[in-house]
């Protein structure tokens, strides 16, 4: 590495080159972190806004509210739904913990990833049994 | 004289940024978990307890905190998508703009949410 001349510069900003890419299982926890948070900013903010809204006008409302997400379609989307709010919890725990250096060689890295997917998949599938 | 090895630039909100994706990600969390709590304790939400929390003064407070903190973090997390993603500067800046203008419009409407309340 030269210590005297002139300044490194890197090409930036760097693109990804999805189709390239293969992932490692600490890899498919982070590109599902970043799916489901764009699930989350796109579908769950706009829908936990108006259905609060909708919700608190009146005992009547709240009851429509009510009726509506139980229908099994709904269901269906709030399941799907509430997999990207428990995935993108986990995998951020597991963030803040690799930041503070816990568990971060890689064979914990990779334990905590499965744990991630596991954990945030059987949550879903048992309250979506009990919705159901 | 020794020189950098590269160029130090701007502003440091990639460092500030990291740090505040980290720590609105905690008041998030506290609140998921709050929120949880209060779900399991009263073993679910009625309509009465749901008016009740709204019209109280702290969960007033603590939601729009954890709105304000949901925003921030959706931000920073849709403009690192964008960087990734879209190649072309204008196409990109328009996103962006579009991704904040979104964001504070929500935020609005919870405040409006939160404050009318109790009063229909």
């Amino acid at each position: 590495m030269p210590v005297n001349g002139p300044p490194v510069v890197k090409p930036r900003p760097v693109y990804l080159n999805l189709v390239r890419i293969r992932l490692p299982l600490p890899g498919i926890v982070s590109i599902l972190h970043r799916i489901s948070g764009a699930a989350l900013f796109l579908f769950v903010i706009p829908l936990a806004l108006f259905a609060m809204q909708a919700s608190l006008e009146s005992a009547a409302e709240f009851a429509s509210m009510q009726s509506m997400f139980a229908h099994p379609l709904c269901k269906l989307v709030l399941v799907g739904l509430l997999w990207a709010y428990l995935h993108h919890f986990f995998a951020g725990i597991r963030y803040l913990l690799i930041d503070l250096h816990v568990g971060d060689d890689l064979t914990p890295a990779r334990q905590s990833s499965v744990a991630v997917l596991a954990a945030s998949f059987a949550l879903t599938l048992i309250i979506a049994v009990r919705l159901w | 004289m020794t020189r950098p090895l590269r160029e130090t630039v701007g502003a440091h909100y990639g460092w500030r940024d990291w740090l505040v994706q980290r720590v609105t990600a905690v008041i998030m969390a506290l609140y998921t978990l709050s929120m949880l709590g209060v779900m399991l304790y009263n073993g679910g939400i009625d309509y009465a307890l749901w008016q009740a929390l709204f019209i109280n003064g702290a969960f007033r407070i603590a939601t729009l905190l954890f709105g304000l903190a949901l925003l921030w973090h959706a931000w920073i997390g849709m403009r690192d998508i964008w960087m990734d993603y879209i190649k072309a500067t204008a196409v990109r800046l328009a996103l962006e703009v579009l991704t904040v203008v979104v964001l504070v419009a929500y935020a609005a409407w919870l405040a409006q949410i939160l404050w009318s309340a109790g009063q229909m």
